[in-house]
């Protein structure tokens, strides 16, 4: 449980992440972005590498979505935006050949599933076969699926359908806006391996409200108020994305509802339910914790060790 | 970009085909031409039209009235109304251009227009063929040119519309305005206004002239009626300013042009504008 939020440490780290690249994968030079007299966005600028897995955080109306339309060349904006020497407005379909995004809101589209992919996959000229696989890792059903129309599915389902269509094409920069929020324990320990397995050639903007859901699976924090970038900094820690921990959990006394919440992290309970114990993903820790705090008046004891 | 085009064309189809509007829509042209046969109008003599003729001209007036407006709100609701809900935001994140994803939304909803349409101008043909009715197949096919060239008009105003406008409600009432104001200039409100003595006979000729409904209108008068007796007096005009040929050129090409520009002015200032 090594993690630790330190600009003195991230300042180093960071250096260390910008000297280990020839150059930024991409580079946000003073872009600003205003509707009618309302200023979204104001003098951003950012240089963003191949190795950075960036927390977007901030609260509601901060400019995240903003600053990601402006990526995918959607709003045209003063300053610039160049990925890998070329202007997303510009040159839409190189740039966007090299983004793979997943909305905070799935659109409501109404073709099936099987459409969406065929139509994603033909667009991207990569293979859906890729796609589908990670449809499969993350507990879909694609034949019961493939056929219904996409805005027919649940949140979650929705959600793993546009990952999946993410991560299943070829991609130098993934831009995920809240891409774990409607998903169970397992996909997101799914989603978090697979996004583990692409650290070394992805660089990653995830953006969330909260920095505890994404802390584990970023390496830089970037925090957006009003519009502008009020913390860069760097996350530091020694457990991979992918690495499991043993938890148990000890109760003064049990409590039902803390049965059904342990039921859905796939704990296992003893001794009259008092004690329980289960398997967290590493970047899903801070979350269990979080999770836990409500219950901390009758909790008597908690242990997480890495998994062997 | 043609594949792509393909893609986005399709795409669109397959949304629209889902749609409830697009069973309403189709519903609704059907319907007139089983309602037309149930009322009797095929065995009817009125002004000299019988069987399917006289189905094809009542056909073509009521289509006047309702393809216009249905093509408008059905554009600019689902375009404009895509854009609201995040369907733009995910869809142009994909590496496609935007002429490809404009031009195929074009061409993908004017398939799905036109479609129920022809369906129904299909099922009044089977229908006179069981009959045993003559198909007077030179005015079939000139009737299914003009109302093709009908839903293109329309349909590129409505991709105008969409692209300027922000929000569908916006865009709906612009549309409606639009086909509101195209309405007021039909000949006989025209007239009216020369009957007042408001307007000059030109003015209201050029005006008539580019309305695409009255040019619709006319011209759909015109197969049946080569010498616009329906028309009154001011099928004079007509007659001596253009052939029957000429005027029958221009109102398949006239609303072709004007939905080409339209739809061209609204790809421009989309290119332009946010895209979401």
């Amino acid at each position: 449980m090594d993690m630790l939020v330190n600009t003195k440490t991230a300042t180093a780290t960071h250096q260390e992440l910008k000297t280990s690249s020839t150059g930024p994968l991409l580079k946000i030079n003073q872009v600003s972005k205003s509707f009618g007299r309302s200023t979204v966005l104001q003098d951003i600028t950012l240089d963003i590498h191949s190795q950075d897995r960036i927390a977007l955080v901030g609260s509601n109306g901060a400019g995240k979505t903003t600053l990601f339309r402006c990526l995918l060349g959607e709003y045209k904006h003063k300053g610039e935006i160049i990925l890998n020497g070329l202007h997303p407005r510009q040159n839409r379909q190189a740039v966007l050949s090299k983004i793979g995004f997943v909305p905070q809101l799935p659109p409501p589209l109404k073709m099936p599933v099987a459409q969406l992919i065929k139509f994603a996959a033909d667009v991207c000229e990569s293979d859906p076969k890729e796609m589908l696989a990670v449809v499969d890792l993350l507990g879909l059903d694609y034949d019961k699926i493939s056929r219904q129309p996409f805005n027919k599915l649940s949140g979650g389902q929705k959600q793993k359908i546009l990952i999946s269509i993410a991560l299943g094409r070829p991609t130098e920069l993934l831009v995920m806006d809240e891409p774990a929020a409607n998903l169970d324990p397992d996909a997101r320990h799914v989603l978090f391996s697979e996004l583990g397995k692409r650290v070394d050639n992805v660089a990653m903007i995830i953006s969330s409200h909260r920095l505890d859901e994404v802390a584990t699976l970023v390496n830089r924090v970037i925090e957006m108020d009003q519009g502008k970038i009020v913390l860069d900094d760097v996350v530091a820690d020694s457990l991979s994305m992918n690495a499991m921990l043993d938890c148990s959990v000890e109760l003064t006394r049990e409590e039902p509802s803390f049965n059904k919440v342990m039921d859905e992290w796939g704990f296992v309970a003893e001794t009259n339910n008092t004690t329980w114990r289960g398997q967290v993903a590493s970047p899903d820790r801070l979350r269990f914790l979080g999770v836990l705090s409500r219950y901390s008046g009758i909790l008597a004891g908690i242990n997480m060790e890495q998994s062997q | 970009m043609l594949r792509h085009l393909k893609l986005t064309a399709f795409a669109d189809i397959n949304e629209s085909l889902r749609a409830r509007w697009f069973l309403i829509y189709s519903l609704v042209f059907g319907g007139i031409v089983v309602a037309l046969f149930v009322t009797g109008l095929t065995e009817s003599r009125v002004m000299g039209f019988t069987g399917l003729s006289r189905l094809l001209v009542t056909y073509l007036q009521i289509t006047m009235a309702i393809l216009p407006v249905f093509v408008l709100l059905t554009t600019v609701r689902s375009v404009a109304g895509d854009r609201e809900a995040g369907v733009f935001e995910y869809m142009l994140s994909l590496p496609v251009s935007l002429s490809a994803w404009y031009w195929g939304k074009f061409f993908g909803r004017l398939f799905v227009v036109f479609i129920p349409v022809l369906g129904a101008m299909i099922l009044a043909m089977a229908w006179a063929a069981l009959k045993g009715s003559e198909i007077p197949w030179h005015s079939v096919l000139f009737y299914t040119g003009l109302l093709l060239s009908l839903a293109w008009c329309f349909l590129g105003i409505g991709m105008l519309i969409s692209s300027f406008a922000r929000s569908s409600d916006v865009a709906q009432g612009v549309a409606f305005i639009a086909w509101l104001v195209l309405l007021l200039f039909l000949d006989l409100i025209l007239l009216g206004l020369m009957v007042q003595g408001g307007m000059q006979a030109e003015s209201a000729v050029v005006l008539a002239l580019a309305n695409p409904l009255q040019v619709f209108r006319t011209a759909s008068m015109m197969l049946f009626d080569p010498q616009l007796v329906l028309l009154g007096p001011s099928a004079y005009v007509i007659l001596d300013h253009f052939s029957e040929l000429a005027y029958l050129s221009y109102a398949l090409l006239y609303p072709v042009f004007l939905g080409s520009v339209s739809a061209l002015l609204g790809f421009l200032y989309f290119r332009k504008s946010d895209l979401p």
